[in-house]
């Protein structure tokens, strides 16, 4: 190795990872707690009620949040189960089966969340809409991956299947996000744009923000937690996890 | 070995590429053939979905016309799901996949040939028979023709897509059911857009629009999926 480079691999051994996902555990559900409570103030108390939609649209503090989260743990978990096929490390794809579950619990959140809303706003709980339906292909594909590997005994066996449909399961993505564009839907269209000023007020778009942050908070914290027992689970032959077992 | 000790061995012959990927299409089929009752019961099965809407939602003619594209189309996925679980099975039982990944050609251009072989048992046959389904749905003569065309297009990605989830679950327990699970949601867009242009048709709309994104789906699919199976393979057999 080059001197003063970056060992990229050095959590990469599950060893050093259980123990650093230890130490930012806490941290992470701490500011997850911080700022959901943050965010939920802005947006119950604070944020002024909608022009058109009335009290009802205040869902949208946990609704976009989650709906964003579940794309985004889709993605971090094919990145990571990409990293997986192509180093062949154990660690990265523990990560990605650690965060399937919590993906598959922030679309269906986002599902819920969306009927919910919809139910008041376009008098109906669920249209065949281009996101919905996205969405729900979204759930499928992490019940998907999820099955695949739960169906494979050899656990490395089962990281690397899983890990290559994950990886098919992308051009999902960009389908979902790009659906209110692609296609003229009854889905309002995105209520925050990176290129344009935002279409709603500051107070709205700071609780959205904050709560965004706090969903990422709680998500990274599951999977760390997640990723804890799966690591433990997976090395219980080794003498490291064996003295953990007898220290604890 | 060198040549020396054994002088009566015969260079090994170089198979090309084009021919290996022949050999194995021709063989499939062959073998298909031998086993019609495969594809026959598949085909059996199509028959009955589609058959089975009219006794469900009751027999109004305005009612079937509208729904027979999308109708045909659900029941043509059901269908090649069927045969799929076969696509590598009993090459993974007698061995004969191993030796194909032991082979000197790439993995993936014979795959490709196991795959057109397969469509050819399933979905061209589909294809085929779609247009007397439809005539039972009321279904009119050139919306025929546009259904049997999304089809023609479209069947081969559900085989390509198909094989993907096929190449992943082969020698697993329970296989054919986590089959569909997998491959049915990678499948969706091409229903939307099979049906969607028949649909479009009898709305008096172009389909062109449906069926350059089949078109488009046809091509990456062709390119990308053999490769994708090819790597499910290798993890399934390492």
């Amino acid at each position: 190795m080059q001197l003063g480079a970056v060992n990229w691999f050095y959590f990469a051994a599950p060893q050093r990872f259980y123990r650093l996902a230890g130490q930012l555990l806490p941290w992470c559900f701490v500011l997850a707690s911080l700022l959901a409570v943050w965010g939920l103030y802005i947006g119950l108390w604070l944020a002024p009620t909608d022009a058109q939609q009335g009290e009802a649209y205040r869902i949208i503090f946990v609704h976009v949040p989650v709906a964003w989260m579940s794309m985004v743990v889709y993605l971090a978990m094919a990145g990571w189960a990409g990293v997986g096929l192509v180093f062949n490390s154990r660690l990265a794809s523990m990560m990605a089966c650690a965060l399937a579950p919590t993906g598959a619990l922030m679309t269906f959140l986002a599902l819920w969340t969306g009927a919910l809303w919809g139910k008041p706003t376009w008098g109906a709980w669920w249209v065949w809409d281009a996101r919905l339906t996205s969405e729900l292909v979204l759930l499928f594909l992490y019940i998907g991956f999820m099955s695949l590997h739960a169906a494979i005994d050899d656990p490395r066996r089962a990281d690397r299947a899983a890990g290559l449909l994950a990886l098919v399961g992308v051009v999902n993505v960009p389908i979902i996000y790009f659906s209110v564009k692609w296609w003229n839907t009854l889905h309002q269209g995105a209520s925050v744009s990176l290129t344009k000023s935002p279409s709603m007020a500051s107070t709205m778009l700071l609780g959205m923000l904050v709560m965004a942050l706090a969903c990422w908070a709680y998500c990274i914290a599951a999977a760390l937690l997640r990723v804890r027992s799966i690591i433990v689970e997976r090395e219980a032959h080794t003498a490291w996890v064996q003295d953990l077992a007898r220290s604890a | 070995m060198s040549a020396v000790t054994h002088p009566k061995q015969p260079a090994a012959l170089p198979v090309g590429l084009l021919a290996a990927v022949q050999c194995i299409f021709v063989r499939d089929l062959r073998l298909a053939l031998r086993r019609r009752a495969d594809s026959l019961s598949a085909m059996l099965f199509f028959v009955m979905v589609v058959s089975l809407f009219p006794l469900g939602v009751g027999p109004e003619p305005g009612l079937l016309r509208s729904m027979a594209p999308g109708v045909v189309w659900v029941a043509a996925l059901l269908s090649s799901m069927l045969s799929l679980s076969r696509l590598f099975a009993d090459d993974h039982q007698d061995g004969t996949l191993e030796q194909l990944l032991l082979g000197a050609h790439p993995l993936a251009f014979l795959v490709l040939g196991k795959i057109a072989a397969h469509w050819i048992g399933s979905g061209l046959m589909l294809t085929l028979i779609a247009p007397l389904l439809a005539l039972q749905f009321d279904l009119a003569a050139d919306a025929c023709g546009v259904l049997v065309l999304s089809l023609l297009l479209g069947t081969p990605v559900l085989s390509l897509i198909g094989a993907i989830g096929a190449a992943l679950t082969v020698g697993l327990r329970g296989g054919s059911v986590l089959l569909s699970l997998l491959v049915l949601p990678l499948a969706v867009p091409v229903l939307v857009f099979g049906a969607g242009a028949v649909q479009a048709y009898q709305a008096g709309l172009g389909f062109s629009a449906h069926f350059s994104l089949l078109g488009a789906g046809l091509l990456v699919s062709l390119v990308a999926a053999p490769w994708v199976v090819a790597a499910g393979l290798r993890i399934a057999l390492e």
